[in-house]
């Protein structure tokens, strides 16, 4: 039982990291960025490929190690993001919403056969492992890494709240979720906070991608689909484009994946979550702590 | 949204001779004499088989047109309907021994039910749900057809019955099918409907303001949709007489999608074209196959960029 919550909690907190991205980018522009989870796999293989130039390292050395890398692969996964929106997005920021989602497919679908071009179809073994025995607290089974790896989330994550509410610049997001032309009246620079957000987002999931390779060992081209689309519903559980919605969300849908493997099975895992997406969508389409939006004219 | 929307580029210029010979209403019973004379020009059994996949892609195509061009939905999952088609006249006919044809009236039955199921509780949302819904609900169905035994679990069904003897038989049947469901598709674009259709497109709340039922207007073309897609999924079953769940990924979905938008999104011959390219093409070229998809996403965006419309757009009637 304990087991089950562990195990849904620290699955949760990367569902959590990736959808954090996807709420972000929906509440400021009210655009579903389909290729949000290839940036996730973009970023495993940025570390993938770092961590190669890098060469070996003592067991020793590999925590922190990692968290360069880390850091390394934010940067990279975030200018990517940057990137993909001028190129792909801001174009067509007034065109019919249906124009922009079809870009966002063609963009997740360029991401992933460009890997796999770049990189081969088989799947890669990350070069590092962080190690360490497990221990057991009331009955569940807990290694060091997984620690490690819900701590570095929960920090992303209080970051990423602390930016959004604290500051300046979060103060400008919010402004233009709210209103993108009045703000631009107030004199936010609509485009460049725009882009930031995107680098906020993107390098958010480049870590989750990180993370996955140094937990599960295997990246693959096409790691960031089904990420994606479990983001998505936990943002949409929790409330899209509410930042502790989201993170609730995040939890929720691992906690909830948990259980459902060990009631029907692992091979109904994924049909059960979106399950649960499409149930959520028929209940309570604003989420848990989302409030109701009025579509405007 | 404001009020800018896409300016349909061949309205506000005069037609150029090309754009005229495009919109020349004898092009769709040209290309239905190119389909009926193919296999006078190249019979062998490989060059059959491709074409009468092309012939089952523009079923497609034209199914997913009703919901993403006339409507302006975004089906991300269309092939869980082919999916059910190709599934439920597999299992039916080789389970309980009946013929493919008469599984036909079951086939509509659930695809109607399926489109209901997904369509009912997600068309109320904004449109972009819609999306990643139906995308879900492709991997459900294909996780499920690989989960259950009465599927076949991953290796599928196999030993489905013909339709008709001999490959030659059945390509003819597949074109008088997918003609005969185009006509179909481009008679309710317009139709009544089809012209509520075009409104919500356009302007759904302008649309819910002049008295049209937006959601059950919306409804309709996703059940239509979905019953295009059951009904290829039947000729599919009986084209390859196996079916795995190999066969519907979402890989398939957007490659649909994709014949839509490079053709012309609403636009019976752009799509028609677009699916026959999209399911030739890859034969054609078979060295670029890993950069096929590649390719296919840089295209999708920029079609979007540089020429929302499509190859062969559609021809609007209602100038100002």
């Amino acid at each position: 039982m304990t087991q089950l919550i562990w195990n849904g909690l620290f699955v949760g907190s990367f569902y959590a990291l990736v959808a954090l991205g996807y709420s972000m980018v929906y509440g400021i522009i009210k655009l579903l960025n389909f290729a949000h989870g290839d940036l996730y796999m973009l970023g495993a293989f940025a570390g993938f490929a770092i961590l190669g130039a890098v060469g070996g390292v003592s067991s020793a050395m590999a925590l922190p190690l990692l968290l360069a890398v880390l850091l390394a692969t934010m940067v990279v996964t975030g200018l990517a993001g940057v990137t993909l929106e001028r190129i792909a997005y801001r174009p067509l920021r007034r065109a019919p919403r249906l124009s922009l989602l079809i870009t966002a497919v063609g963009a997740s679908f360029a991401l992933e056969y460009g890997m796999r071009a770049v990189a081969g179809a088989d799947p890669r073994v990350y070069p590092v492992r962080l190690g360490g025995t497990s221990f057991e607290v009331l009955g569940a089974r807990i290694t060091p890494q997984q620690l490690v790896l819900i701590g570095v989330a929960v920090l992303l994550m209080a970051g990423l709240n602390l930016l959004v509410t604290r500051t300046r610049e979060g103060r400008a997001m919010r402004a233009i979720a709210l209103d993108p032309r009045t703000s631009a009246l107030m004199g936010i620079d609509v485009n460049a906070v725009i882009s930031r957000a995107f680098f906020v987002g993107s390098a958010l999931a480049g870590a989750a991608g990180v993370m996955a390779g140094a937990y599960y060992g295997k990246i693959d081209f096409m790691m960031g689909f089904l990420i994606g689309l479990k983001a998505f519903t936990a943002a949409v559980i929790g409330g899209i484009g509410n930042i502790p919605g989201t993170m609730l969300g995040g939890l929720l849908l691992g906690l909830l994946e948990s259980f459902g493997t060990f009631w029907l099975g692992g091979e109904w895992r994924d049909v059960f979550a979106f399950g649960v997406l499409i149930l959520f969508l028929t209940v309570r389409p604003t989420g848990l702590l989302g409030e109701r939006v009025t579509e405007r004219v | 949204m404001s009020a800018t929307k896409v300016r349909r580029l061949g309205t506000d210029s005069p037609p150029s001779r090309a754009s005229k010979l495009l919109q020349n209403r004898w092009a769709g019973l040209a290309g239905l004499l190119v389909a009926l004379l193919a296999p006078f020009v190249d019979a062998t059994p490989y060059a059959l088989s491709v074409m009468t996949s092309a012939a089952i892609a523009v079923m497609l195509a034209a199914g997913l047109n009703i919901v993403v061009g006339y409507c302006g939905l975004l089906d991300l999952g269309y092939v869980a309907f082919f999916a059910v088609g190709a599934y439920t006249s597999g299992v039916l006919a080789t389970r309980l021994e009946l013929p493919l044809l008469a599984t036909v009236p079951a086939v509509i039955v659930v695809t109607v039910v399926a489109g209901i199921v997904i369509g009912a509780p997600t068309l109320r949302l904004r449109s972009d749900y819609l999306a990643i819904v139906t995308l879900g609900f492709g991997e459900i169905i294909r996780i499920t057809a690989n989960n259950l035994d009465v599927t076949g679990g991953p290796s599928g069904i196999y030993g489905i019955p013909h339709l008709v003897e001999g490959p030659v038989a059945f390509y003819y049947l597949t074109v008088v099918v997918v003609s005969l469901a185009v006509l179909g598709a481009a008679r309710l674009g317009r139709s009544r409907l089809g012209r509520a259709w075009r409104f919500v497109r356009e302007d759904e709340d302008a649309a819910e303001a002049m008295g049209v039922h937006t959601y059950r207007v919306k409804l309709a073309a996703y059940v239509a949709g979905a019953v295009w897609g059951g009904l290829a999924g039947v000729l599919f079953a009986a084209h390859l007489s196996a079916i795995s769940p190999g066969s519907f990924t979402f890989l398939s979905s957007a490659l649909v999608l994709m014949a839509v938008v490079l053709g012309g999104m609403g636009s019976t011959p752009g799509v028609v074209v677009g699916a026959v390219v999209i399911s030739v093409l890859p034969e054609i070229l078979r060295d670029l196959a890993d950069y096929r998809f590649f390719l296919f996403g840089v295209l999708l965006i920029a079609f979007m960029l540089l020429r929302p419309q499509g190859l062969w757009p559609a021809r609007s009637k209602e100038v100002p």
